[in-house]
């Protein structure tokens, strides 16, 4: 049975996927990739001296999309291409369909039929859902929440807060 | 959430103490039938008390708490979203969200079963409160958030059921 009741939020463990240099302040995203606002926070962290991390926190009623395109994030993850597909989705949150899929996977030059197949397996599935449930674990009600310095930050955060956790202090 | 400001610090009476025997209510189902204090037992029931179908937290606390559902099941409980919204608007907001939690309405005498489990808003609509009730009509945990507008994580749920 799955274990859901309250917990902090993990810290970074070898299946994370973090960006930025490594002697920046961490903060790490919950978000999803139809999540337009989760995409302007994305934007706004690709300006800041930041080393991010980025877990899945796919809702089907709010997003039916974000599942998939987790998954399909996760599958281009297995071969060596997270971030790129992860910069791909949120370019262009209106196409999130399968052919949409299979395009930006052709863009990056991954084995298409590893792709799909990895896409819809279960190992994929129990690491998007290992994030979400995390977050729920540690109290993540809506995208994006940004955990940082200790503190969830839900919804639209404050310049000022990233400004100074870019300065290496707690916001 | 400025848009909630107006209801915050207008909190009167608190939300049912666990212990407390559920009280007689009477709520509608949207197929028709009435939802009382004898379809809580030989289960645990998690009700969900939103202040409105469509509203923007309440949007989101369904589609979040739906998530888990299949969690919650196999632990025993079940899951009903309770607000003073007429059936027809509770299940419009429940097949566009695409969830599967019953809703029962609190439409008329209406937020009698709110005032009953003490969360029943001055403003004419449910606090934003969870009510978990054991296999014997017994209130196991409830929890009211601070403000309609604040919207208790799932993970409260779980800690309510563990406790």
């Amino acid at each position: 049975m799955t274990e859901l009741g309250s917990a902090p939020v993990p810290p970074l463990d070898a299946d994370d996927h973090v960006r930025g240099a490594e002697d920046a302040t961490l903060v790490i995203e919950y978000a999803d990739f139809e999540c337009p606002f989760c995409a302007v926070l994305s934007a706004r962290l690709a300006d800041r001296l930041l080393r991010r991390a980025f877990r899945h926190f796919p809702v089907r009623s709010s997003h039916p999309r974000a599942w998939s395109a987790a998954c399909a994030s996760e599958a281009a993850g297995a071969q060596g291409k997270f971030w790129e597909m992860h910069d791909l989705l949120f370019a262009d949150q209106g196409r999130l369909e399968d052919p949409h899929l299979w395009q930006r996977a052709r863009e990056l030059g991954l084995d298409l039929a590893r792709f799909d197949a990895d896409r819809r397996s279960e190992k994929v599935l129990a690491r998007v859902r290992q994030d979400f449930e995390s977050g729920i674990r540690a109290g993540v009600v809506t995208t994006p929440t940004l955990w940082a310095g200790g503190v969830l930050h839900p919804g639209k955060v404050d310049e000022s807060v990233l400004t100074t956790l870019e300065r290496g202090a707690r916001p | 959430m400025h848009a909630w400001g107006f209801v915050r610090n207008t909190l009167g009476e608190r939300v049912i103490e666990p212990g407390t025997p559920a009280p007689e209510f009477t709520l509608a189902r949207a197929e028709g039938g009435e939802f009382t204090r004898e379809d809580l037992a030989g289960q645990t029931s998690v009700l969900v008390f939103y202040p409105f179908a469509f509203s923007p937290v309440c949007t989101d606390q369904m589609g979040l708490y739906d998530e888990v559902r299949g969690e919650l099941a196999s632990r025993g409980a079940t899951l009903y979203g309770v607000s003073c919204d007429a059936t027809w608007s509770q299940t419009a907001f429940r097949e566009q969200l695409g969830v599967s939690i019953e809703q029962l309405s609190d439409f008329e005498p209406k937020g009698e079963t709110c005032r009953a489990f003490g969360v029943y808003h001055p403003g004419g609509f449910p606090q934003r409160a969870l009510v978990i009730i054991d296999p014997d009509g017994v209130v196991k945990w409830s929890y009211q958030a601070d403000s309609p507008g604040d919207l208790p994580g799932a993970n409260l749920i779980f800690d309510g059921l563990a406790d």
